[in-house]
């Protein structure tokens, strides 16, 4: 990856990295918000139905 | 659910014996099919994914399985467009762009097709997890879409000379890169999910007519991008030493792609449980108020 070039593909590989590294994060910090936000609202009692979905 | 038997169809359809025993409840994850034929068994076994807490739990099964298989796919896709492909004969070393820039240009299509998919199952079945699915797809799509305009920009200047042009290729990419805004932005101004469903389902099947343009730009139009060389008819015009990686690269965009997918279901289910939930609580509180002291 040598040559009058090599910037520009250095410079798209990092975008790529960046962008998926991105993307994953993402992912996993809105299911960890999203299962923390649900853990939360159900300990505090919060059912769909009074008896928790029993019947 | 459960062990399987003799007279179950899975059993049959994979040996158990030449995978783990993860592999083993991945599989038995998947809902037993109850009629006989395997292609009425293979719907109805897709069918009862139907059911989001169904999906839910296949998907905690396989994400770990999935996200393994992406890694090893995106090792092996580096190391073959890094190290292994030659440079190209007219472009250089800077052919090692492509392995990037046109699995990502795939993706970024693939993603609007699977959203246009999704979009019929809404608004035809009114199938539960179908808006799940184009709602998790659009940031993905939105991401490759990115992805393959910035790659393609530094691409273009040392080959054509010039970041951007505005030729039918570019430009309809560009127009697909703002669909995805779009349908992100309609779908966050709408409160109600199943308006918001909607909505962006009929801008989404609008918005495919644009997919068949960026594929067939090259052809239509005389542009600066050139045609295609991979899927085309007749064989691709690539050399193997450049198809293989170029191919391994894309699949390992796929698997990025299914894996990150699948989450983001995942968690849609959950954050529409939790409205739910939200809102039901509302409700109880609004109905049955503390009694004074």
């Amino acid at each position: 990856m040598t040559g009058p070039h090599a910037a520009f593909i250095i410079a798209s590989y990092a975008i790529a990295f960046t962008v998926i590294a991105g993307l994953i994060l993402w992912t996993v910090a809105d299911w960890r918000l999203t299962r923390r936000a649900l853990a939360e609202l159900e300990a505090r009692g919060g059912r769909r139905r009074p008896d928790g979905g029993r019947t | 659910m459960g062990v399987l038997t003799d007279d179950d169809p899975r059993a049959t359809a994979k040996p158990p014996s030449a995978i783990t025993k993860r592999a083993q409840r991945v599989w038995s994850c998947w809902p037993a099919p109850t009629d006989r034929t395997d292609s009425m068994a293979l719907l109805s076994a897709i069918t009862s994914l139907a059911n989001p807490s169904r999906f839910a739990s296949f998907a905690d099964r396989a994400l770990p399985w999935a996200a393994g298989v992406t890694a090893v796919l995106f090792a092996a896709a580096l190391y073959l467009a890094l190290f292994v492909a030659p440079p190209d004969y007219q472009q250089g070393e800077t052919v090692r762009i492509m392995f990037i820039h046109v699995p990502s240009a795939w993706l970024a299509m693939f993603a609007y097709v699977l959203m246009a998919a999704a979009s019929l199952g809404v608004l035809i079945w009114r199938h539960p997890i179908a808006d799940v699915s184009a709602k998790a797809a659009a940031p993905l799509g939105a991401a490759f879409t990115f992805l393959a305009l910035a790659t393609g920009s530094l691409w273009g200047k040392p080959m054509w000379g010039a970041w951007w042009v505005w030729d039918a290729r570019l430009t309809s990419f560009l127009i697909l890169f703002l669909m995805y805004l779009g349908l992100m932005a309609l779908r966050s101004a709408m409160e109600e999910p199943s308006r918001a469903a909607k909505a962006c389902a009929i801008l989404t099947l609008v918005g495919s007519v644009n997919i068949p343009i960026i594929k067939f730009s090259v052809d239509w139009w005389n542009t600066l991008h050139q045609p295609a060389s991979v899927i085309r008819a007749g064989k691709p015009t690539m050399d193997a030493s450049i198809l293989i990686p170029l191919l391994v690269a894309a699949l390992a965009f796929t698997a990025l792609f299914t894996t990150l997918h699948l989450a983001g279901m995942r968690t849609e289910l959950i954050r529409r449980r939790l409205r739910t939930l939200r809102l039901t609580t509302a409700a109880r509180a609004t109905l049955s108020p503390e009694p004074a002291e």
